[in-house]
């Protein structure tokens, strides 16, 4: 869907993105990591054509990115930035009506798809549709951020940082309500952080990327079992990787048939979550219960275990 | 890499500008006399061929370097070189077409020399400006410009220009003039920092004191200069009637005191917003400090808080420097004297070069003032950022 | 707050009631002239040289403004910015001449009148409107700007939705500034017989007619405070309460 030739970037002889290529795939989330002054930012910022590469080419949906003037390109992108950029002189209807308006769609559409939008975000349209970004809490203006870079119904969305600024139990949920919309909407989206948990949580596939070059571009279990070098190693976390790749399988996936007399864990729960009850109750095994309540099936102590190395 | 400009827009810009002024606009205007409209004179009318083609072939090679040559110091010599050459070349014009031992006749610059003045000039500001001069360079290239200029009229290279023939008509009275215009406006200023300071000081210390003063002071700058000149000169005529004293002082009714008092007080909000300003931006941390270390008040204010506030004063002063300069000038029309007596004359003559022979010297003075101030206060600035990087 | 309102109208009614009915306050200026004077002006009408003062204003000002913020829109986009440090100069050394000095020698180029005065008021008055356009211009906060980039606006669309918009109140606060200013200085323009209220106070200088003086200084006065505090009650109405934080 959105692939990436060697693409490369230089400020006045210093490479800030060193020939990168990889491809994302359709309705799926690609999260890229690096720590600052990775070029994980001038990356992005390449696709949309923001930053202008120095060479290389990006291809959405086999079409290269420079077939068409940029600033009609970014109309087909959604784009969110932290800090989000809310226009403050604009309502939070009007903000998020942007894109729509500059493709010129019929006021009546314009008008359900923001009340749609606000709606899904869970700020309700009758209390927020007129009011000021300034007044909104910044959890609140984060998701009015990701709502207007929803609201021409992009196919793929860019998003840099989007939840830097909040703080810890907001960001939890605002990663959820984010997999909930790409699940909704189907859209492909390449998502910018440097925080490493976040990329788990997230990401389908992860990019590593260091000083401008990508080092692994990989699902999230495949880089805790077959890191590239030792700076990925190091930068996934070396000291608690058996308990990462734990998180990333869930009881529903690993479950044993056959039943227990242990204590009820939900399939959805990952691994790592029903090891630690297992451990606090000092239990040998867990019933795997659906989101029916009808049993799926048992896991041991002993085959949580097996799961937890390469 | 930004991709090097090829052609300078600027240079493209004032090079269509001349070109066009050179063949479209007199060079110079030839009058027989003060008040006769002038009969235009093109370039080639009035200088030998050799003289009108070197002219052509500096201006040319100017314009050639203003639109293809980004180095700012060879801008600005091309630009400097240009404007010389001009000068010489309209002073070589009127030469030529004043009959010798004729006292009659005026020639002054036509439209093509000024608008080729005001191109090399803007050239040559704009390689100024790219160059980034520091303070002391600014005014020393101020100083070397005018030295150079009262060199050559000294000289009298010009002599022939009709304003500087107007000048030689007032030869008397212009130092006299020009010594007054100084005064007045100096004098007002240092009038309003004597009163305009302590009362700045008070008010930063009284903050419930600045809504009535400064009300009061900003509806004073609302009352047009020639209004407030006229109103105070019935008070003061009558002050001059009853005390014998003031008026040896020379406190008339007409004459310079009324615009000195007007001046006097256009001049108070400037440096009194300025000063409450400046003393509100002093770090309270640094008057903190001053005090724990067992300074009194005075000594806070005399060597903490005013030379922090220094640079916001001084702009203050600048802008009040600047506007008395130009006010003095109306003060000519109550009889205060100064410039524009020379100005208003002009006026009313229509004698174009009486008014030049005195709005040309306001103009310099006041931005001689300008660029003075400025640089003071820049170099203010910087010594103050100097000093608190090496401590720090 | 009803005081400051009161005090409004009460400036306002004194200014329209003098202009509407000059005559109706010679027992007021009465003292103030000796000779038996006149004590109102009569050479003309004091409604048509008020109304005529302020028309050459507000055109000064209409030109300011749109060289003022037509430059500091050039100089602050990416193509303009070399023309940024010349602008600059030249618009301070156009406050640094004195608008006398202007007057005085535009008149054997354009003539007497309205147009001497027109020229140097709109030279005088460009300053506070261009730099108020920079500065509105570039506080607009980088993270909207690129969000409004990144959302696909050109730059034309950036400039009229979002930039200017959000600079407006700047820009205005220079323009009244500009506007308040020029009322006082568009005096000077009598003295090469523009049509103002500077006649008046010139026609005072020259008969010793304190009471003209005053007329004429008065009204330029309470025009200018009129304008000044008008026009920032219609700046508050015109921008919403926009915190760029």
């Amino acid at each position: 869907m959105i692939r990436i030739e060697k693409l490369t970037k230089q400020y006045d002889g210093a490479t800030v993105v060193d020939d990168v290529s990889f491809e994302v795939e359709r309705d799926s989330i690609a999260v890229i990591v690096g720590t600052s002054g990775s070029g994980k930012s001038t990356l992005l910022r390449m696709i949309n054509r923001l930053v202008e590469p120095t060479s290389g080419r990006v291809l959405l949906d086999g079409t290269d990115t420079r077939s068409e003037p940029a600033h009609l390109l970014r109309r087909r992108i959604g784009y969110a930035i932290q800090g989000h950029g809310l226009f403050p002189h604009r309502t939070v209807a009007e903000n998020v009506a942007t894109v729509p308006r500059l493709l010129g769609w019929p006021d009546a559409r314009i008008r359900a798809r923001v009340t749609e939008l606000l709606e899904i975000f869970q700020l309700d349209p009758a209390t927020f549709a007129d009011v000021l970004p300034h007044q909104l809490s910044g959890g609140q203006q984060q998701r009015v951020g990701v709502a207007r870079a929803l609201a021409a119904e992009p196919a793929v969305l860019l998003m840099d940082e989007p939840f830097g600024a909040l703080d810890p139990i907001i960001r939890a949920k605002a990663q959820e309500d984010l997999l909930d919309i790409q699940r909704r909407f189907a859209t492909t989206v390449l998502l910018v952080t440097h925080d490493m948990d976040e990329a788990f949580r997230l990401g389908h596939r992860i990019a590593v990327m260091s000083q401008g070059r990508l080092l692994q571009y990989d699902r999230p279990a495949t880089l805790l079992t077959d890191p590239a070098d030792s700076f990925v190693a190091r930068m996934t976390g070396l000291s608690d990787r058996a308990l990462k790749l734990l998180a990333l399988t869930s009881a529903g996936e690993a479950a044993l048939p056959g039943s227990s007399e242990g204590p009820q864990v939900a399939a959805s729960a990952s691994l790592r979550e029903v090891l630690s009850e297992l451990l606090w109750r000092r239990e040998p095994s867990a019933l795997v219960l659906g989101e029916d309540g009808a049993p799926r099936g048992h896991l041991t102590v002993a085959a949580i275990l097996a799961r937890a190395h390469p | 890499m930004p991709r090097r400009e090829w052609i300078d827009r600027l240079g493209l810009l004032l090079t269509a500008a001349g070109a066009a002024a050179l063949f479209g606009l007199p060079f110079v205007v030839f009058k027989s006399n003060r008040i006769v409209p002038g009969e235009p004179r093109a370039l080639h009318e009035v200088l030998p061929l050799w003289c009108a083609l070197g002219l052509q072939a500096v201006l040319l090679t100017d314009a050639a370097i203003a639109v293809g040559v980004a180095d700012a110091r060879r801008r600005l010599a091309a630009s400097l070189a240009g404007i010389v050459v001009l000068a010489l070349a309209v002073a070589a014009a009127a030469n030529a077409l004043t009959p010798p031992g004729d006292k009659v006749v005026r020639i002054a610059p036509g439209g093509a020399f000024w608008i080729l003045l005001v191109c090399l000039g803007l050239m040559a500001t704009d390689a100024i400006t790219r160059m980034r001069p520091g303070p002391l360079a600014r005014v020393l290239l101020l100083a070397v410009a005018l030295a150079i200029v009262g060199a050559a009229l000294a000289h009298g290279t010009f002599d022939n220009l009709s304003v500087m023939r107007e000048y030689t008509v007032n030869s008397g009275r212009f130092p006299a003039e020009l010594r007054r215009h100084v005064w007045l406006a100096a004098g007002s200023l240092v009038a309003a920092l004597i009163v305009g300071l302590p009362l700045g000081i008070l008010c930063h210390r009284a903050p419930r004191l600045q809504p009535p003063v400064l009300g009061a002071l900003n509806v004073i700058q609302t009352i047009p200069a020639i209004a407030l000149f006229g109103i105070l000169m019935a008070p003061l005529g009558a002050l001059a009637a009853r005390l014998p004293a003031a008026a040896a002082l020379g406190i008339r009714g007409i004459g310079p005191a009324p615009a000195v008092v007007a001046l006097f007080l256009y001049s108070l909000l400037p440096i009194v917003a300025d000063t409450v300003l400046g003393l509100r931006r002093v770090s309270q941390a640094a008057v903190e400090a001053a005090r724990g270390m067992g300074m009194t008040d005075a000594q806070v204010l005399t060597r903490i808080e005013l030379p922090l506030a220094l640079p916001v004063i001084l702009t203050g002063i600048r802008v009040v420097l600047v506007q008395n300069i130009g006010m003095v000038t109306i003060a000519a029309l109550i009889g205060g004297g100064g410039l524009g007596t020379f100005v208003f004359q002009g006026i009313g003559q229509t004698a174009i070069d009486l008014v030049l022979l005195g709005a040309i010297p306001i103009v310099v003075l006041a931005f001689s003032a300008s660029v003075l101030l400025d640089a003071l206060i820049e170099a203010l600035d910087r010594s103050a950022s100097a000093s608190a990087g090496a401590k720090s | 707050m009803w005081f400051a309102n009161f005090l409004r109208l009460a400036a306002l009614a004194l200014l329209l009631t003098f202009l509407l009915s000059p005559q109706s306050f010679a027992p007021l200026f009465a003292p103030l002239t000796h000779y038996g004077a006149p004590p109102i002006y009569d050479q003309g009408n004091l409604l048509t040289l008020a109304l005529a003062q302020l028309g050459t204003v507000l055109l000064a000002a209409a030109a300011s403004t749109l060289v003022a913020v037509g430059l500091g829109i050039l100089v602050t986009r990416p193509a303009g910015a070399q023309f940024l440090p010349l602008s600059r100069t030249l618009v301070n050394i156009g406050q640094t001449f004195p608008p006398v000095a202007v007057l005085a020698v535009a008149v054997p180029l354009v003539g007497f009148g309205e147009k001497p005065t027109l020229i140097a008021l709109f030279a005088y008055g460009l300053l506070p409107i261009f730099e108020n356009t920079i500065a509105g211009l570039r506080s607009c906060p980088p993270v909207v700007l690129e969000a409004a980039s990144g959302m696909g606006m050109s730059g034309g669309q950036r400039l009229r939705q979002v930039e200017l918009p959000l600079a407006m109140p700047l820009i205005l606060e220079g323009i009244r500034l500009s506007l308040v200013i020029n009322v006082g200085t568009a005096t000077i323009g009598s003295t090469v017989a523009a049509k103002g209220l500077g006649e008046v106070i010139i026609a005072g200088l020259l008969s010793s007619n304190t009471a003209f003086i005053l007329q004429g200084g008065l009204v330029t006065g309470l025009m200018a405070v009129l304008l000044y505090d008008g026009l920032a009650a219609l700046e508050r109405r015109l921008s919403p309460a926009v915190r760029l934080d």
